[in-house]
Parts: C-alpha cells; sequence; structure tokens
C-alpha cells in the first residue's frame, strides 16, 4: 500500500484536531501540505497568512509566545520555509512550541524543476540549536511523529513527500514504539551498514533484498530523527560492520551522510559512501528519473555496497 | 485627556532617570546604542510607568499587556525601564553586554524576566505581536499588545508581510509604533531608503494612522488611551516623531551616535546635562 507522507500529516491534523490547544498555520499551500482538511473541519483554528513565510514563522512564534499550551503547526512546501529560515532561527533561539511540516521536499516536486525542489534543508535546519530535524520513513512513520510531537515541547522541522511512498514500517511500529532518540534497525546484518532516511529506506530495503540474494547480508538502518541524532546506534554499526554507505534525497553537503561523517569522524573513523545530490540543483523530469540521474535508487545502492566490500576485502 | 500634572510630571523624571541610566550603562559597556534608546525613552516609560497593566512581581500574569521591543537595539532603554519598574535589580544594569549578563547586548527572553520575544534581527516584532494579538482574539481575552519599531527597521519586508495580516484578522488589539528618529545606521532615512509618505502607507495598509512627538508624555499618554477605547476593527500604527540621542544636547540629531559609546569626558558631560 501507497501513501504520501503529507497525506499521513494532513490526516494526522483531522484525527487528533479536537485538542482545542492545536493551531494550524499555512501560507496559501493548503491544499499541497494537506492542512486544508483541517482547515475545512476546525476553520476557528486555521489560519492561512498568504504567501508570507517569514510572517507564517513570525505570528506561529507569537501564538507559542502568548500561549505555552499552544502546539502550534506551520506548513509550506520546504523550498519556500527556507526564505525564513532567520525567522525559525528566532523561534528556535526561544525554544518555541512550533511544529514545522514542510511538504515536497527533496525531489518529490519533480515536474515543476529546480525552484520547487529543495535538496539544501536538512543542512540549514540542523545547524539551528534547539532544532529537532525529522525525515519519516513512511506515512506510518509520520502519524508516529506527530503524536510524539503533539506531546513534546518545542521546536522541531518535520520533512514530508508529495510522492506516495510504500508503507514499509507497518510490522516494525506494530511491535514497537517510536522513540525521537532511537535510530530503527530495519534489517539486521554484519557485512556492511545501510543508512538511510525518508524516501531512501525504501530504496535500501528493495537494495536488501538483492544484496541477500548474492550472499552479502546489510544491517538496515533508518534515521527518522538526523537530530538530534543516535550516536550509540550509529557506531555501533560501524564497529560491527566496518562498512557504512548513508543514502539521503538531499545534498551530501550538510545532510545525513555528513551527520553520521561528524561522528564517525570522531568516534570510529571507517571509510564510508555518501549517497546523495552532488553539489548540483534539481531540474524537471519524472521522479524516478531524477533519483535514477543522483543514484538514488535500489540498483546504485547494490552497486556502492558492492565496490565498498571489495575494497574492505583489499585492505584485509 | 489627562489633567492630572503631577503624573506627566512624575513619568518626565522617570524618563530623566532612565536616560541617565542609558548613558551610565553604555559608558560601563564600552559599547551600544545611545542614540535609538533615548530617542525611545519617552515612548517607553509611558507605556510602562501608565499605559501598560504589568506586575513586575509576576512578569508572567497572564493578562499582562504585552510589549516586543522589535528594535532591540534599544535594550538599554528597555533593560533600564524593567529595572526601574522592579524586574530586577537597578544594581544589574551595569552589566551590560558582559559576559554571563543577562542583560544581552539585544534582548534575550529566556534569560530576563520582562522580556517576551528575544529580538535584534530587525523586522521580525511586529509578525510575533500580531501573533500574540490573534491568540488573544482566540482566547476572548482582552489584554493589549505593544510593537516598538525603527523607522529604519520597516524597511524589512516582513514587516510589511505583518502589516497586511493584522489589518486581514482586524487586530484592533494590537499597537505598533515607529520610532521615527529620521535615520538609519547609514544615514537619513529618506536618503539611504524613503520611507515617505509614511502615514499613506499604513492608510493604504487598513491602519489606523496617528502621529504625535514621541517626546511630548502628555500626548503619548492621550494617545495610547484613546487606542485602548478603540472600538473599530483596524490595528493601530502610531507615528512617533523623535530625535535621535534624545536628551544629550550633543547626541541630538547626530548619527555619529547611532552605535557608539561615549569616552570618559562625553559621559561626564552627558550625565550633567540629566
Amino acid at each position: 500500500m501507497e501513501k504520501s507522507t503529507r497525506d499521513a500529516y494532513g490526516d494526522a491534523l483531522l484525527k487528533y484536531g479536537n485538542n482545542d490547544n492545536i493551531i494550524v498555520l499555512d501560507a496559501d499551500l493548503s491544499v499541497s501540505t494537506q492542512t486544508s482538511k483541517f482547515a475545512k473541519k476546525y476553520p476557528e483554528r486555521f489560519i492561512n497568512v498568504g504567501c508570507a513565510e517569514q510572517n507564517l514563522i513570525g505570528v506561529a512564534s507569537g501564538i507559542s509566545v502568548a500561549d505555552k499550551y499552544k502546539i502550534v503547526f506551520a506548513s509550506t512546501y520546504a523550498m519556500f520555509a527556507m526564505r525564513a529560515w532567520e525567522q525559525i532561527r528566532s523561534m528556535s533561539h526561544d525554544n518555541l512550541n512550533v511544529k514545522l511540516f514542510v511538504s515536497h521536499s527533496g525531489l518529490t516536486n519533480p515536474s515543476d524543476g529546480s525552484s520547487h525542489q529543495c535538496l539544501e534543508d536538512l543542512a540549514i535546519m540542523r545547524t539551528i540549536p534547539n532544532m529537532v530535524v525529522v525525515i519519516p520513513a513512511d506515512a506510518i512513520e509520520t502519524e508516529k511523529v506527530i503524536e510524539n510531537e503533539i506531546k513534546r515541547k518545542g521546536p522541531v522541522y518535520v520533512r514530508l513527500n508529495r510522492i506516495k511512498t510504500p508503507m514499509i514500517t507497518e510490522e516494525y511500529y506494530d511491535n514497537n514504539d517510536f522513540k525521537l532518540e532511537n535510530i530503527v534497525k530495519l534489517v539486521d546484518g554484519d557485512d556492511l551498514t545501510i543508512i538511510s532516511a525518508g524516501t531512501m529506506v525504501y530504496e535500501s530495503l528493495e537494495a536488501a533484498k538483492t544484496l541477500i540474494d548474492n550472499n552479502i547480508n546489510p544491517c538496515i538502518l533508518n534515521v527518522h530523527t538526523i537530530k538530534p541524532i543516535d550516536k550509540n546506534a550509529i557506531i555501533k554499526a560501524a564497529k560491527e560492520t566496518g562498512v557504512i554507505i548513508t543514502v539521503e534525497e538531499h545534498s551530501v553537503y550538510g545532510g545525513l551522510g555528513s551527520a553520521v561523517a561528524e561522528i564517525l569522524g570522531e568516534e570510529y573513523p571507517i571509510v564510508m559512501r555518501m549517497i546523495g545530490t552532488k553539489d548540483i540543483f534539481g531540474e524537471s523530469g519524472e521522479y524516478k528519473e531524477l533519483l535514477k540521474k543522483h543514484g538514488l535508487t535500489a540498483e546504485n545502492i547494490v552497486k556502492s555496497s558492492k565496490e565498498l566490500l571489495n575494497n574492505k576485502k583489499i585492505k584485509r | 485627556m489627562i489633567n492630572d500634572e503631577n503624573i506627566i510630571k512624575n513619568i518626565e523624571e522617570k524618563a530623566k532617570k532612565i536616560r541617565r541610566y542609558v548613558i551610565n550603562m553604555i559608558y560601563e559597556a564600552g559599547s551600544g546604542h545611545p542614540g535609538g534608546s533615548l530617542s525611545c525613552v519617552d515612548i517607553i516609560t509611558t507605556l510602562y510607568f501608565h499605559i501598560m497593566m504589568h506586575d513586575p512581581l509576576e512578569p508572567k500574569w497572564e493578562d499582562r499587556d504585552r510589549f516586543i521591543l522589535s528594535k532591540g537595539h534599544a535594550a538599554p532603554a528597555l533593560y533600564a525601564t524593567l529595572a526601574e519598574a522592579g524586574y530586577f535589580p537597578v544594581e544589574e544594569l551595569k552589566t551590560l553586554r558582559k559576559f554571563g549578563s543577562r542583560l544581552q547586548g539585544h534582548p534575550e527572553a529566556k534569560l530576563l524576566p520582562g522580556i517576551e520575544f528575544s529580538t535584534g534581527s530587525l523586522g521580525q516584532g511586529l509578525s510575533v505581536g500580531a501573533g500574540i494579538a490573534l491568540n488573544t482574539k482566540l482566547e476572548k481575552k482582552d489584554f493589549r499588545t505593544y510593537v516598538l519599531l525603527g523607522d529604519g527597521e520597516i524597511e524589512e519586508g516582513q514587516v510589511w508581510e505583518a502589516a497586511l495580516f493584522a489589518n486581514h484578522n482586524k487586530l484592533n488589539n494590537l499597537t505598533a509604533i515607529i520610532d521615527r528618529n529620521r535615520y538609519q545606521i547609514d544615514g537619513k532615512t529618506e536618503e539611504i531608503l524613503s520611507l515617505e509618505p509614511l502615514e499613506d502607507k499604513w492608510r493604504a495598509f487598513g491602519w489606523n494612522v496617528l502621529t504625535t512627538d514621541g517626546h511630548n508624555i502628555r500626548d503619548l499618554i492621550n494617545m495610547f488611551e484613546k487606542i485602548k477605547t478603540n472600538s473599530g476593527k483596524k490595528p493601530t500604527v502610531i507615528i512617533a516623531n523623535t530625535i535621535k540621542g534624545r536628551g544629550i544636547s550633543f547626541m541630538e540629531g547626530d548619527n555619529n551616535w547611532h552605535g557608539k559609546s561615549p569616552s570618559k569626558e562625553e559621559y561626564e558631560l552627558a550625565i550633567k546635562e540629566l
């Protein structure tokens, strides 16, 4: 079954919307971000600020300043939230209870082209103190994140997709709880570790199937929370497998790969490979075409895994 | 209309005292913004000692009126006022800009009681004020929100996003005050990026526009009282004509005093005038 994470967001807002402390703001993209569902049911607690993203963050901050019990959701496209980076920084500085849920992240707005595609957000959100940065792997995890954020105080940046993606964490969350601080191990293996986030978790799982068929046993880690990041899980995986590949629908500068490298560089330096976009803007096309161009596919993950494993053997 | 001369005299005395604190603080700190602090002392003093409902002993009192210093560089004027009102000891003023002080170069909400939102980067305060005012309406409360902006500051585009928003949402409980001292860092506003006709701009954005002498306590009181009884649906902006460096003859209207601390001789001269 497939569902986009933005749809999961829209549905979850409806599901939990009877909580009077929830206020939802949007900047003229409510149909795209799916906040329109909440708007229809709870118009008195929905505010459309128009296409004015700096004011979106300012007003959301003001509501939280006025009332610490309010849970303020603010939404736009990932790309357009970036123009309010400094306002987001101010909001995070005062540790306000504002929940940014941004849609159309990465390349998931494929046909609109580079102006609407955001491959830089993780890097610049991750640098802001107090900010929590989350990338749900699918619709199920998105709902878990929203449940958690309604309870948790403080700012968050949650990266959502326009594209429908398979529900891959169903089995996992049937048996486990969501914990912000914990990386999710989806496949256990000791030959190498593939660390991915968001849409790339599915590609990594597909890659795992092929690798297993080739008698290679990968460990697959889903990093739903890139900040604060589960440092121990990463060090443990590096020690156990000795080979790390990161995969993200984001620039290799400053995103998931960088976050992992920051930890391993200090704690357990090993050779790793980062799959992501390489200092390049997006462009128009079919989603699959764009993923292929940047190597964001199961095939490329398999290829990179084999190359890295060969290097590992040569070194031995 | 206010007729009690004692009240006016009392606030004028407070303003004089606060100016003295401001000069002391900036001299002790060795840096800061005397020009834009002194230009808004009378406005802030009038708000805190006559207009706003607030409680220094209970800074988070739910129904307090809210004040946001969007022009965060005038922090010395706000700190001095808060100390004089009793939010924290006056002695602490001399720690301005020092390592470990609660009195940071620009106001920090998490550190100091009485600060609602951290400011310093220009243009953000009116949006936050609008968010507070909107929440006040949602909660059916009746306190007011005041946001003090610099005139150079309103060159920031976000101010006008907030201006559209406040009008659209009928935030008649929101008051913006523009400290119209006619200077920004690099020179006269009308030479750097002209703001005039300023009243027309705000009127076109749907706001009630009032203009006053920003150093006349009587006029300020009358204007703020008039706004309190505003039964219309519009937010109100007060364009307060002020003089940068007001109160110190050699600083008045001299933009060299935008962001520098006085020397020992200048400090002594300044204090003599107050």
